[in-house]
């Protein structure tokens, strides 16, 4: 990887495509190794990857949906566990670009998008996932100061990051603030070998009667709060479906250059009728899966309303795709998909990953269904619409 | 030709028509203007960060956080207060 090939990178739809050309024979080692480089995190900031959607003004590359999607798709058919600090640097500067005060956004955003901080997002406990009602941390009001007590499981780059942006129960409300991890109590413990995205180096994180000063809550609590939370795994959910793009399309040519040029008894791989099968399916789930996320970056570049129903639609069939087509992948490079090192062999497990964060693929059906119920009169609670109750 | 007064009236009619159209479109029903959809259990989290982001694009007003304030949102009647609120603002202001 050489600072020429990265510097200065000034064409936004190249962003991606020409970091991901320059970490790949890398990334297989960074899996075996469960860590992503620091010196590799720092030129993905150089690059403008961790600030690619921020505005100019706030230190970012003002990239539109379409093009951080596209970037994402590159980094993802070469590595997820790049794509996910891509993911959570942009989804904790997400939320404050949306809802942070203009000291917040000043103080740090420039930081995040240059890669002076890694940021986390501290959600998940034991018994709580994204579901803020079930969330046990709790962050007690003490005149000036927050005190933030509970532990996160599973977080993103915990084991690295420089600050958390952490969920907790306010009194009973939903709350958020920004910990950094050189406070006092914090306390991280690595997590290794997990299925897939071994690179992200997770960390279950305690926070141990952490003070942090008043202007370190983001959002009021409550009501504010979780738009704080939905902006986050919004932009989370966009940039996870897009890496998925890029697997099942990485997957699928890796899979068709096998089966073209792969011979088993005198016959190539692509003389099966069965293997064509594969691969056809494999075509057709990719595409849409790219079409469905183009259309979910063009409602978020418009602003309209329905972009995040449709980002959850596109997630959901992003990552089933990556899954279904990095099985078919493994399934046609045979034991070579099952090297150590295979990059589709890499992948499968990646994407079992995808369909469980930022919403499981169960979740996001219930989303999914709700939406469309709901544009058909369906009352949540299983009530009749009253013209269908007027003809009792 | 129509008075300031006439004008106004007939703003707030099609903002709340059109606010009353989008909420009974996304939530099933039609509501009175003092109902609580939140109160009711109608509204998940995307559907309010939709509702945000609906308000934003139709108005052309920008949200902040500190509008995110639950009696803004909670009825009908609410939300075209805050609608016409943050438009006469932003009027003030341009």
């Amino acid at each position: 990887m050489s600072d020429t090939a990265l510097a200065g990178v000034a064409d936004l739809t190249d962003l991606g495509a020409r970091f991901a050309d320059s970490v790949r024979e890398d990334a297989a080692d960074w899996d075996a190794r469960g860590e992503l480089p620091a010196d590799v995190r720092l030129a993905a900031a150089r690059a403008g990857l961790l600030g690619a959607d921020l505005p100019v003004r706030h230190g970012g590359l003002g990239a539109t949906p379409a093009q951080l999607g596209e970037a994402c798709a590159r980094i993802g058919g070469v590595c997820s566990a790049l794509r996910g600090l891509v993911t959570v640097q942009s989804m904790v500067a997400a939320a404050l670009l949306r809802w942070g005060t203009a000291e917040q956004r000043e103080r740090w955003l420039p930081a995040l998008a240059r890669g002076e901080l890694l940021a986390a997002f501290a959600a998940t406990e034991t018994e709580a996932g994204s579901d803020l009602a079930a969330v046990t941390t709790t962050v007690e009001e003490q005149g000036d100061t927050y005190t933030v007590t509970g532990e996160k499981r599973w977080i993103t780059f915990g084991e690295v990051a420089d600050v958390f942006l952490v969920l907790g129960s306010a009194g009973g409300r939903p709350a958020a603030v920004l910990v950094e991890a050189d406070r006092p109590g914090v306390l991280r413990e690595p997590v290794r070998g997990q299925l897939g995205m071994r690179a992200a180096q997770l960390a279950h994180v305690r926070f141990d009667g952490v003070r942090v000063p008043r202007e370190n809550a983001v959002a009021p609590p409550g009501f504010g709060l979780s738009h704080v939370v939905a902006t986050a795994l919004d932009h989370g959910r966009f940039t996870v479906a897009w890496g998925c793009v890029g697997m099942a399309e990485a997957c699928l040519d890796a899979a068709a250059e096998h089966a073209a040029r792969r011979a088993q008894g005198g016959v190539v791989l692509a003389e099966h009728q069965l293997v064509r099968s594969l691969l056809g399916r494999a075509a057709v789930d990719s595409r849409a899966a790219r079409e469905l996320c183009l259309r979910a970056a063009r409602l978020r570049e418009a602003g309209d309303p329905d972009a995040i129903a449709e980002t959850v639609a596109a997630k959901y069939a992003a990552a089933r795709a990556a899954t279904a087509v990095a099985g078919s992948a493994v399934q046609i490079l045979g034991a070579a998909g099952c090297a150590p090192d295979s990059p589709v062999g890499r992948c499968y497990r990646d994407a079992k990953v995808m369909e469980i964060i930022e919403g499981s693929a169960q979740v996001s059906e219930l989303h999914i269904a709700d939406h469309l119920l709901r544009a058909h009169g369906h009352r949540p609670g299983g009530r009749r619409p009253e013209r269908e109750e007027g003809r009792r | 030709m129509e008075t300031p007064n006439q004008t106004d009236a007939a703003a707030v009619a099609d903002v709340t028509q059109e606010l009353s159209a989008y909420l009974t479109r996304n939530l099933g029903q039609e509501l009175g203007p003092d109902e609580d959809y939140f109160a009711l259990g109608l509204v998940n989290s995307l559907f309010a960060m939709e509702l945000v982001n609906f308000v934003e694009q139709r108005y052309g007003i920008e949200v902040g956080v500190d509008d995110l304030d639950l009696d803004h949102f909670r009825t009908l009647g609410r939300l075209r207060d805050f609608v016409l609120a943050k438009t006469a603002n932003r009027g003030a202001a341009a």
